[in-house]
């Protein structure tokens, strides 16, 4: 009976160990990063709200790897080495991204083989220059000027434009204390745009605010925004 | 010698043993393996008997698809027409937008549906022991179903390939024969008003037949989804469209899906056959009754039907019963928002906010509590249990504490939670909370300051999980009916049409200054079907096909602002991304006249985390990545 009991302790701990081999493969090790730019120019966005997609053909499963998008307009995503197809898919971001021949939306290649830092050209339909945001007297005040990018048939009009503020450094439409918004319907010279906002109690007390301007344009989900700013006051 | 005789018997019984045993197995093998199974029937025999195709036919009812239902209250919760007041349900308040997978409603469900649904036509065309008119009426049955699956599935995915015979596979290893491209939205919609102008005559013309299809059911189904396409297409745009016609109908289409619309429409009204629900004088009881009442309901044309004592019975009124008078140690979870309660207009036909400050700031003190709901539309008391106002007979208890004059507020933690020497000069022990809440945060309380009403059972017992509750589940009534003919009227440039229609249903509702023509414009058609259809599932509908989901559910937050004398309450394009609610104090101050009188307060329910975002790649669901991988010939959806 004691050997027995012996043996079954035995297989037990046989049975453990099995388990603690190395799994069938290694994590993915290979950093894929970079940043969405108009000419050098990273395009700020929402956060978690744009996203694109690499598909990696010849295994079982196909199916879309989702990279998303941070705020200021880099990503970064662990990968296998591998050959890859990067591609946004319609509607994401405020831009439009390169068309094939099909009128589909076309494919990059990318090769991975070790870690690789990558800037992704897209073509925006407007850019914010020349902002300015700055507090006074307990508001804050902002300056911009609106170039229209893409002034062919694909172009679009502006819906609105707003200046957001918020206590943390996210800063969107769903993410703010106060917001400011010119209809764009409103806006006669796209070079002089001029937004204020009053600041308003915030618990606990900060004496700052993080800030950004970000234009709604007509018929696209995703805004451009500026770079987020921390306003102190 | 005796030994011998003995040898001999034995040597005859075994004989005698071996054959018998071989006569047996000379009987046929088919006479012993083929055994009709006692579990199931088979088909020739099922369609012999109509009693029989009747139950084949009753689970095909069953699988019916529904997306906002009373089997599922809170699918209500989602589009901040309600608060889900439930711990495991405030998720739906705290997610930014809604995934493209969203409504999505094209599975191995869906096709394995309507491959039954064609099975079932086949067979039945094939069968020939029925009396003609009975096996004719069980065709149309399933050909109605069978367009309600594709009216459904044209909704939330756009065109979808069409499959109108019973598809098999032969297993020689090339499936592409099998796979069939997507095809146009307007062909689906063509296909389902086609259907049900085929069918509408084989069907019952008779209003007492409602979990079945009829005659007018077959044309409300036809005039809602004539209302569809020609909204859509009328409020078409440029990025809802796909190259093929998957996606997006031609503008110059509108007006023909509109005078279908009206005309399936008048066919019911002129047919005179259907009537609105007027049993009761007082007009919010009435329009609650319309809901529960299964006795000669003139209303309710196509429902799905529940019994007690069976296992179709549903939980509605357990999950949402007011808590106070609860029958089990639950309800409450439907909160109707403020954004939905600010809605119903007042009886002079203006929109206005909850009067709970006056219009330089200062709270206004009510008497009676439910004084500040006074001179609205019925519809508003029939929707939505009011504070101070009765279900089952006991009045519900929502107040969220006192108010003192130095504007401290006391109030407490649980349900009609009690507490002493809280009150200034009173040391006794008071009540400082409603029985029914509401207290941020606690499940089953009116986190909103409201609770549900429509499809709540007034019947005794309803509350309770042994019994559960039999009330139906109208999915196609008369008021929409009329509603659907003066959007289609209106949309033809026939305003004094469409304010015929409109008042019939808003006379019902105690507004009896009737819209003139000119004042029936399009957010009035909009806001008519917000009050009239809350909790009925109509609302994501109505918004994507008029193309106003991304704007109304725009990702903007809200704040208390928007509900204090907001002026765009009629506009179709307010936004509601999150839930408000209004929540009653009562202002303490002895000596002071207006003590222990009502005031009210605008709040955003702490749940309330994130404001809800339509993306314009919403508007069709995606497709899944199963389907695309298994079918080249799938174009995917737009925008995702």
């Amino acid at each position: 009976m004691k050997i027995r009991f012996y043996f079954m302790i035995g297989a037990l701990i046989a049975v453990l160990f099995a388990s603690c081999k190395k799994d069938n493969y290694d994590a993915p090790e290979a950093d894929f990063s970079g940043r969405i730019v108009y000419k050098g120019e990273p395009i700020s966005v929402q956060y978690g709200q744009v996203n694109f997609e690499l598909w990696q053909s010849g295994f079982g499963n196909y199916s879309a790897l989702n990279v998303n998008v941070s705020q200021d307009g880099t990503y970064s995503a662990k990968l296998f080495n591998g050959d890859y197809k990067l591609v946004f898919s319609p509607n994401q971001g405020p831009f439009l991204w390169k068309k094939n021949a099909a009128g589909k939306q076309d494919t990059i290649a990318v090769n991975i083989n070790g870690s690789k830092t990558m800037d992704i050209e897209v073509m925006p339909y407007y850019m914010i220059r020349g902002a300015t945001i700055a507090a006074a007297a307990g508001k804050v005040n902002a300056f911009c000027k609106l170039e229209k990018i893409i002034t062919n048939a694909d172009g679009k009009d502006v819906e609105n434009v707003s200046l957001y503020i918020n206590k943390t450094q996210f800063v969107d439409g769903s993410n703010n204390v106060a917001t400011q918004q010119i209809n764009g319907a409103a806006i006669a010279d796209l070079n002089n745009l001029n937004m204020s906002v009053t600041i308003p109690s915030i618990t606990p007390t900060q004496n700052y605010v993080f800030a950004r301007i970000g234009v709604k344009i007509a018929g696209v989900d995703d805004l451009i925004f500026t770079p987020v700013t921390k306003i102190v006051f | 010698m005796k030994k011998t005789n003995q040898m001999k018997k034995i040597i005859y019984a075994f004989a005698a043993i071996a054959f018998l045993s071989f006569a047996q197995s000379c009987k046929k093998d088919s006479a012993f393996l083929d055994k009709q199974p006692t579990s199931t029937l088979p088909i020739d025999a099922v369609w012999k008997d109509p009693n029989l195709v009747l139950t084949v036919v009753g689970d095909l009812y069953d699988r019916y698809p529904d997306y906002q239902t009373i089997e599922a209250w809170y699918t209500f919760t989602d589009f901040d027409e309600g608060f889900a007041s439930a711990s495991g349900d405030y998720f739906r308040h705290q997610n930014l937008e809604y995934g493209y997978d969203a409504w999505r409603y094209w599975d191995m469900g869906a096709y394995g549906y309507i491959r039954d649904l064609n099975m079932f036509i086949k067979r039945g065309q094939e069968s020939t022991a029925l009396k003609a008119e009975d096996r004719d009426r069980f065709l149309a049955e399933a050909r109605f179903i069978r367009a309600g699956v594709y009216f459904e599935m044209v909704k939330r995915m756009g065109g979808v390939p069409l499959i109108t015979t019973v598809l098999d596979y032969d297993y020689s290893g090339d499936p592409s024969y099998l796979q069939f491209p997507r095809a146009k939205e307007t062909e689906i919609y063509d296909f389902v008003i086609a259907e049900l102008e085929a069918v509408k005559n084989i069907l019952p013309d008779n209003p007492t037949v409602q979990s079945r299809a009829t005659k007018a059911a077959a044309l409300a189904m036809e005039s809602r989804a004539a209302l569809y396409a020609g909204s859509i297409a009328k409020y078409s745009n440029s990025q809802l469209t796909l190259p093929g016609g998957e996606v997006g109908i031609s503008s110059s289409l509108a007006n023909a899906y509109f005078t279908k619309s009206l005309a399936a429409a008048k066919e019911i009204i002129d047919g005179g056959k259907y009537s609105l629900y007027k049993k009761n004088p007082n007009l919010s009881e009435n329009f609650a009754a319309l809901f529960t009442d299964k006795g000669s309901n003139p209303e309710v044309i196509f429902a799905k039907d529940f019994k007690l004592k069976t296992n179709k019975a549903h939980g509605f009124t357990i999950d949402n019963q007011p808590r106070s008078s609860a029958e089990e140690a639950q309800g409450g979870r439907l909160n109707p928002s403020l954004n939905l309660v600010q809605s119903f207009e007042k009886l002079d036909n203006t929109y206005a906010s909850m009067a709970s400050v006056d219009g330089s700031g200062n709270p206004v003190y009510y008497t009676n509590i439910t004084d500040i709901f006074a001179g609205r539309d019925a519809r508003l008391a029939g929707t939505v249990i009011l504070p101070g106002t009765q279900f089952k007979g006991k009045t519900v208890d929502i107040w969220a504490g006192y108010q003192l004059a130095n504007g401290t507020i006391i109030t407490g933690d649980n349900f009609g939670q009690s507490k002493s020497e809280v009150l200034p000069d009173n040391p006794a022990s008071v009540q400082v909370v409603g029985r029914d809440g509401p207290v941020d945060g606690l499940e089953f309380s009116a986190q909103s300051g409201f609770y549900v009403r429509k499809y709540l059972d007034p019947a005794t017992g309803s509350g309770q999980i042994g019994t559960r509750s039999d009330v139906w589940w109208i999915r196609y009534r008369y008021a929409e009916v009329l509603l659907n003919a003066a959007e289609a009227a209106f949309e033809l440039g026939d305003a004094a049409t469409a304010a015929n229609y409109i008042k019939q249903v808003r006379d019902r509702a105690g507004l009896t200054v009737a819209l003139t023509p000119a004042q029936i414009t399009f957010d009035r058609i909009v806001h008519e079907r917000k009050v009239e259809f809350a909790f009925e599932g109509h609302e994501l509908w109505d918004m994507k096909r008029w193309r106003l989901a991304d704007k109304v559910w725009n990702g903007s937050n809200m704040s208390a602002a928007d509900f204090i004398n907001a002026n765009n309450i009629g506009s179709a394009t307010r936004t509601s991304t999150q839930v408000f609610g209004l929540w009653p104090y009562k202002y303490y101050n002895p000596g002071n006249a207006n003590h222990l009188k009502y005031i009210f307060k605008v709040i955003k329910p702490s749940r309330v985390t994130a404001a809800h975002r339509f993306r314009i790649g919403n508007y069709y669901s995606s497709i899944g990545q199963d389907v695309l991988n298994g079918n080249p010939k799938i174009v995917r959806n737009p925008n995702q």
